[in-house]
């Protein structure tokens, strides 16, 4: 965590005119704080030395009412402006994050949790609201006010302005030295405390499990003992690191008591009087104010900070580049599916997903993928989809007039534009389920809907029904279900179905079944992922893929070809 | 860190030490969080009077600077400043110094009652899960229960602390000032009022009316983000993916407009603190103006009682923040004392036979028996049957029937209805801990922890050898995969048992249920995603190891229950 890191001011250029305004904001209320110094010096000399009535002072009195209220009118500004700052810092680094993020793909998007990103892009920034709207114009502040506090202290006492502009540079020095010997330990503390709640998590959602054997009382006594050596080790560290916050306020304190102890020694000495000695003692806390103020806004940023170092990593990482420029052009053909010899090794992954796997799919034919879980199956569809590159290998698009497409020739979507996917869990957006449907082909007619709903097995009564973002109010069948009619209504020529008939009842099953034949009978490609007899039944054929043997990474995947079933 | 092998055997039935959070404690939720820190209140207690001293410091320095600097105009012998210097330079040291102590004490004090507070969450969890669980059986609800949980160190730390330590400086300054300049003592009480109740107060309403708008346009921003993040490889293939990023851009700005609209008020309360600090070092200029034209004041006491408002003030500062805080933790501690509140929907009979040890084997009959998470609320008509050692039943009924449920019934985890005995024993008579030492149930949704396989199967039964436990494993067709492990059994399997693959992890889950040794094994469809090699594999372990058990296995797939000795078939109670 760095007090300023490039990467994100970046973004707070979006927004510099709020910035700008809240540290002339700012600068404008030190002035007011100078000048209330000299209106109460001046006052208090008066009436003390000078014996001056309360008439006599009244000017300066209604001088102070007014600087008063302009301190006020300026704090007001501050927050104003400390809201716009962030609003459109935020705003724009959110959207720029999930751009990326689209833009990076499924492969990227693969190894992410949505919750955490969500998290992220949600709350997360929201925590930058302090970095934007407080902690940059403070930096600047920090920078700012004690110059000018020093500069108009040397003009009525050099010794003070001697004293403060020695001190205050300690401060950031000294808090530097004592961050860079806590930083690491820090940082590992707060690792414990996620492995804290972790653990507390984990028991607590495995409650269940727990009492299910007996054990759910005696965890009691590890959370003690967890939480108990928690607390002495995180307590070691803290002592230290809360070092830094005393060093901060013993040099500001201390700097004000030996400021005001020489002015105090100096009047005895008739060497300075007594209202440059109150104007000097009222400003000087307010030199070392900005500095501790900046320290507990970079505390008060340290989530936002957290969280935006995550999001720009996520923005530095590089899309991969798809220069493919030539599109498929846009018509109703037929094309056959080849794998070439297609492996795949996921970088986290010591055991290829799919090994040396070669096989055609034909137009008109139904080519099941069976095997283990884990062989790969969903991957092969994915090779197919173009979302994960093989390595090495190719995956092509063929014609029937001969034209030959691969995802390094074709632009994406009109790759994409060729298929039709129904994954295992189907995206569902907020809305009806006609309008769930109709992502297959947002320019499908109603009619059109229908018919698709039908053939998937969806009441069309329930075509209406409101389906809540992420798919709340439909089960899990009926998600599968919108998932089919959507590629049913989508058409293309390429059909990918990962495991259609899960968690459907046999009666619905026979009609996945019956749609599945009735887009071979249309002379589409269909391969589908299939664990079930119905399914391996119909299929013209099917291809085996075998988990690789973790010994040995070079043995090719073990394929059997079935005939064409008779019986349809 | 290892979960389960370094727990130790406490009393069952041992009281909460928290009153405040028993189910059903009278008080609001923040107010029996905070009570719960009781057995660390003197901690807290010593931490907001070194806070007060740190703040109190601060005033007494610019206090005793500006009598010397007054006192020494006057141009008196050195050694009458004497006093006045020391003073002086030692607030100037006291401030870091009990600020210092205070941060120690109260964080301190504050994991102290944590770790209470967690215990006492978890004891109540214990007792009512899973049926009294409600939502928070999901994920996410649990997330944020933990997460609430933690949050209550900002409410020791960041709200309770601070309004002590400024009670106490307020009520300090107000009555150094009120002593030398009455008036002036009754100015600055209205102040700090102002600053520390009026403020706060608006910058609360704020931070609600704000919260009340941005949180739905915020939910709907991350039920969206989520959507597009887990469907993304789909919306893409769709070319939808613009269109959801369309979506969200418009919801963020819907809700920064709205956060927009509730800025003012916060603006409003930063002015009105600056008013209220100025006002009040403008009242103690204009009384003790008067006060030393009268003479009732030594005008060298003037520089202290203007400067006093200017420094005390610091004490309601921070407390506007707090606040906003204070709304956060209050949400927490809400949910908190809800989770602690829910119903027990399983307790135990009374009285509570006890079981004999050890249990004689016998039949295991279940007469008219159904279960459900409410009482009366069944999931299923009725099931009725017997199964002696040796023998097996299977519960059959498709999907989404409610058959998982019967087996949380059986296992005396949810409400049940109707007679359940095995042997002599009726287990209707007998406590839950009680019941599921002789009726273990394996469940679909096993959870692993964050810990070895080895430590996750031990969990069943703890006297369980590795030998034992690796047999298992390769009985259930897992054993090439360990031992194709480099660390075998002793590998973990990472948080939520993510490490390992779905079939893995179920059977990891059924190893359990093959290691204890009760009587009743009860198997919640435990060959559900598994291939028919591995489902094949995972049957035969289980009959072999129900060789002298009753097995129920709950099940959807007609074939597997065709095998058993007796099939139940369960009938939805929803018609």
């Amino acid at each position: 965590m760095k007090p300023l890191d490039p990467r994100l001011m970046r973004w707070a250029r979006a927004t510099r005119v709020f910035l700008i305004t809240t540290i002339l904001a700012g600068v404008i209320t030190t002035a007011a704080i100078i000048v209330q110094a000299m209106l109460l010096a001046t006052v208090i000399t008066q009436v003390f030395q000078d014996h001056a009535s309360l008439e006599q002072i009244w000017p300066q009195v209604m001088w102070l009412a007014g600087v008063v209220v302009v301190r006020a009118l300026l704090a007001y500004v501050v927050e104003w402006s400390a809201f716009h700052s962030s609003a459109r810092a935020k705003s724009q680094l959110r959207m720029a994050v999930l751009d990326h993020v689209v833009a990076l793909g499924p492969e990227y998007l693969d190894s992410r949790r949505s919750g955490e990103l969500a998290q992220l892009t949600g709350r997360g920034i929201d925590a930058l609201d302090s970095y934007f709207a407080r902690y940059l114009p403070q930096l600047v502040l920090a920078v700012m006010v004690p110059v000018a506090i020093i500069a108009v202290v040397i003009t009525e006492d050099l010794l003070a302005a001697v004293i403060i502009a020695l001190t205050i540079p300690l401060i950031p020095i000294f808090m530097i030295l004592v961050g860079l010997y806590t930083r690491r330990q820090v940082d590992r503390q707060w690792r414990t405390l996620g492995i804290l709640s972790g653990h507390f998590l984990d028991v607590v959602a495995g409650l269940p499990t727990l009492k299910a054997f007996g054990r759910a009382r005696a965890q009691a006594q590890t959370l003690r003992d967890i939480g108990d050596r928690y607390r002495r080790t995180t307590m070691g560290v803290l002592r230290v690191s809360f070092l830094s916050a005393l060093v901060l306020e013993l040099l500001a304190t201390l700097s004000v008591a030996i400021v005001a102890v020489s002015i105090g020694l100096r009047l005895v000495n008739g060497t300075l009087d007594l209202y440059t000695g109150l104007f000097v003692l009222i400003l000087a806390p307010e030199a070392y104010l900005p500095l501790r103020m900046v320290g507990a806004q970079f505390h008060a940023s340290a989530d936002g900070i957290a969280a935006a170092e995550q999001l720009l990593d996520i923005l530095d990482t590089p899309v991969p580049a798809h220069d493919a420029l030539t599109e498929i052009p846009a018509k109703d053909a037929p094309f056959s599916v080849t794998l070439s010899a297609v492996s795949v090794v996921y970088p986290d992954r010591p055991v290829p997903a799919l090994a040396d796997v070669t096989f055609r799919a034909a137009p008109g034919r139904v080519t099941a993928l069976a095997g283990h879980s884990g062989a790969g199956k969903s991957t092969a569809l994915r090779v197919i989809l173009g979302f994960v590159a093989p390595e090495p290998g190719t995956v092509r698009l063929q014609g029937a007039a001969g034209d030959d497409w691969t995802p390094a020739t074709a632009t994406r979507d009109s790759w994409l534009e060729q298929i039709g996917w129904l994954p295992q869990d189907p995206v569902m957006l907020a809305g009806s389920v006609a309008d769930n449907i109709l992502l297959g082909r947002p320019s499908a007619g109603i009619a059109d809907v229908r018919i698709a709903a039908r053939r998937a097995g969806l009441d069309p009564e329930t075509l209406s029904q409101i389906v809540g973002e992420g798919g709340s109010g439909v089960s899990a069948g009926q998600r599968r279900r919108i998932g089919l009619a959507r590629v049913l209504l989508r058409d293309a020529p390429v059909v990918l179905l990962d495991e259609p008939s899960a968690a459907l009842d046999e009666e619905t099953e026979s009609l996945v079944v019956q749609a599945v034949a009735g887009l071979r009978d249309k002379g589409r490609t269909v391969v589908v992922v299939a664990h079930r007899r119905a399914l391996l039944d119909m299929a013209d054929e099917v291809i085996h893929l075998a988990a690789p043997d973790p010994d040995d990474l070079t043995a090719p995947a073990e394929q059997s070809v079935s005939l064409p079933g008779l019986g349809r | 860190m290892s979960t389960v092998a370094a727990e130790r055997a406490v009393q069952p039935g041992e009281p909460t030490p928290l009153p405040s959070l028993l189910p059903g404690a009278p008080g609001s939720p923040v107010w029996r969080v905070l009570r719960a820190a009781r057995p660390v209140g003197a901690r807290l207690g010593l931490a907001a009077l070194l806070g007060a001293l740190a703040i109190g410091c601060s005033v007494a320095l610019l206090a005793t600077s500006a009598f010397l600097i007054s006192k020494a105009s006057l141009q008196p012998p050195i050694l009458h400043l004497q006093v006045a210097i020391v003073m002086v330079r030692a607030f100037g040291i006291g401030r870091g110094v009990f600020r210092y102590a205070e941060r120690v004490v109260g964080h301190d004090a504050a994991f102290r009652s944590l770790t209470d507070l967690r215990i006492a969450v978890y004891d109540r969890l214990a007792i009512i899960a899973p049926s009294g669980l409600g939502a928070y059986r999901s994920g996410d609800l649990l997330n944020r229960l933990v997460a609430d949980v933690d949050s209550m160190l900002d409410l020791y730390l960041r709200v309770a602390l601070p309004y002590a330590a400024a009670l106490l400086v307020g009520a300090g300054s107000v009555l150094l000032l009120a002593t030398v300049v009455p008036a002036a003592g009754i100015a600055l009480a209205a102040a700090l009022l102002i600053g520390g109740l009026v403020v706060p107060a608006l910058t609360l309403r704020l931070t609600e009316r704000t919260q009340r708008k941005v949180a739905p346009a915020m939910g709907q921003l991350t039920a969206e983000t989520v959507t597009l993040v887990d469907g993304a490889a789909e919306l893409i293939a769709l070319g939808q993916a613009q269109d959801a990023l369309d979506r969200i851009r418009r919801t963020d700005s819907e809700l920064t407009a709205i956060s927009g609209r509730a800025v003012v008020s916060g603006g409003v309360g930063a002015a009105l603190g600056v008013l209220a600090q100025g006002g009040a070092v403008i009242a103690a200029v204009i009384f003790g103006t008067q006060a030393v034209t009268s003479g009732e004041l030594d005008g060298v006491m003037l520089a202290l009682v203007v400067l006093v408002p200017l420094a005390a003030y610091e004490a309601v500062q921070v407390l506007p923040a707090s606040v906003i805080v204070f709304a956060r933790v209050r949400e927490a501690a809400r949910r908190i004392c809800a989770v602690i509140d829910a119903p027990d929907y399983t307790p135990d009979p009374d009285p509570v036979r006890p079981l004999p040890d050890p249990v004689p084997a016998g039949e295991f009959v279940v007469a008219d028996f159904t279960a459900g998470w409410r009482p009366g609320d069944w999931v299923c008509e009725p099931v009725s049957f017997r199964c002696a050692p040796g023998e097996s039943v299977a519960l059959v009924a498709p999907s989404g029937v409610g058959k998982s449920t019967v087996g949380l019934g059986l296992a005396d985890m949810v409400p049940v209805a109707g007679d359940e005995r095995y042997g002599d024993v009726d287990l209707c008579d007998v406590g839950g801990d009680d019941v599921r030492r002789v009726v273990e149930l394996v469940q679909q949704d096993a959870h692993l922890f964050d810990t070895t396989i080895a430590e996750n199967v031990r969990l069943a039964r703890r006297s369980a050898t590795d030998a034992e436990i690796e047999t298992v494993l390769a009985d259930l067709g897992l054993g090439d995969w360990v031992a194709g492990l480099p660390e075998g059994i002793q590998t973990r399997v990472g948080r939520f048992g993510r490490a390992v693959s779905g079939g893995q992890r179920q059977r990891i889950a059924i190893a359990r249920g093959l290691v204890a040794q009760a009587p009743v094994l009860i198997a919640d469809e435990p060959t559900e995603h598994l291939d028919p090699e591995n489902s094949a594999a995972v049957m035969a372990a289980l009959r072999r190891h129900c060789a002298n058990r009753v097995l129920v296995l709950i099940t959807h797939d007609r074939a597997e229950a065709d095998r058993c000795d007796r099939t139940v078939p369960v009938r939805s109670a929803r018609g």
